[in-house]
């Protein structure tokens, strides 16, 4: 009879995503209209599948190079200089990943040395946190304030800064807040970030979902590409979450190092997802302004509802979600979201899932259908009435 | 403001039945301001009229049938096609009629309750006129999608995404 557990110290340490917990809650109930995905519900162009067809069809169906396809590689490389005048080699500073997830655990595996601290903005996507410490380091929040409009200020890193920080993670636009930093913002922060000599890993994956300002890419800003891994992908903007597509691009022997950890560790990505990517890189520019252009809409519609149902909301600058405070209703964000999944079966997450920072705060994702987000309204509108 | 009647049009374009404050919600400006646009619309005839796509078929009793027909014509001194798209045009059994390039001149797009009512009207009116050479015609047997939207195509039922995500 075995007598010990033979799961390892750090990872029983890791604490279970807050989201996951509401998942199984939503999921057991029926006609449920969820505000709560963090994706497109657009599905992939068909442009994209197509083309994955054709190379199916082809016989693509082999490894790729480490690094990704170098003609797919290519085309990232052409994509981030034409629309953000960031420039990279294609040969030696583009890694293809399993998704932008993976590039952010390639990216602090291949910069983190045990003990170094790694700085997290919160509210901030969940996997943030665990990364940093399955890669061996220390993470360190930071909680942006409801007053700065959730937007990272330079004195705040200014604060968390020790001897021990080696980087700092940027989500921008950011999930769960939809805060958009603009070039002067970013400016800021670059100049605290040099100053300390940090690593910045950049994560990028809402940039073309920017909706007032034109997106600022932080590596486009003075001597930041020098110590910055920029990281993106196909999820969001291109509507491909299932595919797992991602890339980061950075400095050479960054990059080099991750596609080190990347080939023993996954080989290369998907084919037929390096495939479809390729044509949404050649060609998915009109389908992409289609459905920002939806978000936008809808972005419009759901901030100006909740504002009129008493739930402060500002205006989000990027991403498809609104961040509105919930603390009228004396209500914390867990007993809000639990409730108002109970009585009027809409799931939003609650925001501390986020952060802490986020507590008195929910995630409401845009990314639903016009019709259902009416409904959700109503209902929320009728459930807010009921307590404030 | 251009930009703002065009984002007025595509909205509406797919679902007429939108109500002018949730166009103001969607676009963020004022239900007066919604209405004035739809109004200039109107009047410099942009928006020609709201109409309803229906799936007849769905109808048990108002079955429709629908015919393409490719029509060669004798275009006139002057007038060209223009004249004779016209008189075949002003029939209400006619839907649609566009000047292709292309093996024939006309393509005709007919309604009727049935194939023998659209084939009385193709003899008896449209291959009468003087003009028209010939007529070579297409019974629609399925449609799949009309004016850009797929029929049985409900975008929430086809939500494969999980309730709750990162």
């Amino acid at each position: 009879m075995k007598k010990t557990s033979f799961v390892s110290k750090q990872a029983d340490s890791l604490q279970p995503s807050g989201i996951r917990r509401f998942f199984d809650l939503a999921a057991q109930m029926e006609d449920v209209i969820s505000l709560g995905v963090g994706e497109p519900d657009f599905v992939t162009p068909w442009s994209f599948i197509e083309h994955s067809f054709h190379a199916l069809e082809q016989g693509y169906t082999s490894y790729t190079e480490n690094a990704g396809m170098l003609d797919l590689r290519e085309e990232i490389s052409n994509y981030l200089l034409g629309s953000f005048g960031v420039n990279y080699d294609a040969e030696k500073e583009v890694v293809v990943t399993v998704g932008a997830s993976q590039a952010i655990d390639l990216a602090l595996r291949a910069t983190v040395n045990p003990g170094e601290e790694v700085l997290v903005v919160e509210p901030g996507f969940v996997a943030y946190v665990p990364t940093v410490s399955l890669a061996g380091g220390t993470p360190v929040t930071i909680q942006t304030r409801p007053e700065d409009d959730f937007k990272l200020t330079p004195a705040q890193i200014e604060e968390a800064v020790t001897p021990n920080t080696k980087a700092i993670i940027l989500c921008n636009p950011n999930n769960p807040t939809g805060a958009a930093l603009s070039r002067e913002e970013l400016e800021g922060i670059a100049e605290v970030v040099e100053k300390h000599d940090l690593l910045v890993l950049s994560d990028e994956i809402y940039a073309e979902l920017t909706y007032e300002d034109v997106h600022t890419s932080f590596p486009a800003i003075g001597r930041m590409k020098e110590r910055t891994v920029l990281i993106s992908g196909f999820s969001k903007a291109f509507a491909m979450t299932g595919w797992r597509l991602g890339y980061a691009t950075g400095p050479q022997e960054i990059i080099e190092t991750m596609v080190k950890i990347h080939q023993y560790t996954m080989m290369c990505a998907p084919t037929i997802a390096q495939h479809a990517a390729l044509e949404a890189m050649k060609n998915g520019k009109p389908s992409v302004d289609h459905m920002m252009k939806s978000y936008k809409q809808r972005r419009n519609f759901i901030v100006s509802s909740l504002n009129e149902m008493g739930l402060d909301c500002p205006n989000p600058g990027g991403a498809f979600y609104a961040f509105p405070s919930i603390r009228e209703t004396g209500l914390s964000s867990a007993d809000f979201a639990e409730e108002l999944l109970q009585e009027e079966q809409v799931a939003v997450v609650p925001g501390d899932v986020f952060g802490e920072s986020g507590e008195g705060f929910v995630r409401c994702s845009y990314a639903t259908s016009l019709k259902q987000l009416d409904e959700a309204m109503r209902r929320m509108k009728r459930f807010v009435e009921k307590r404030i | 403001m251009q930009e703002q009647e065009i984002e007025v049009l595509q909205l509406i374009e797919k679902n007429a039945n939108m109500e002018p404050g949730k166009i103001a919600k969607l676009m963020n400006i004022t239900e007066e301001k919604v209405r004035e646009l739809l109004r200039g619309l109107e009047e410099k005839k942009a928006i020609l009229g709201y109409s309803t796509l229906i799936d007849w078929a769905k109808v048990i009793d108002k079955e429709e049938v629908t015919a393409m027909v490719d029509v060669k014509v004798q275009p006139a001194r002057g007038t060209g096609f223009d004249k004779v798209a016209e008189r075949i045009y002003r029939f209400p059994e006619v839907k649609a009629v566009y000047l292709m390039s292309g093996a024939y001149d006309l393509s005709v797009s007919v309604e009727g309750k049935t194939m023998m009512e659209i084939g009385r009207f193709i003899s008896e009116k449209l291959s009468a006129l003087d003009s028209v050479l010939s007529t070579t015609t297409h019974f629609v047997l399925k449609r799949y999608k009309h004016d850009g939207i797929i029929l049985d195509d409900d975008e929430d039922d086809n939500d494969r995404r999980m309730v709750v995500s990162p």
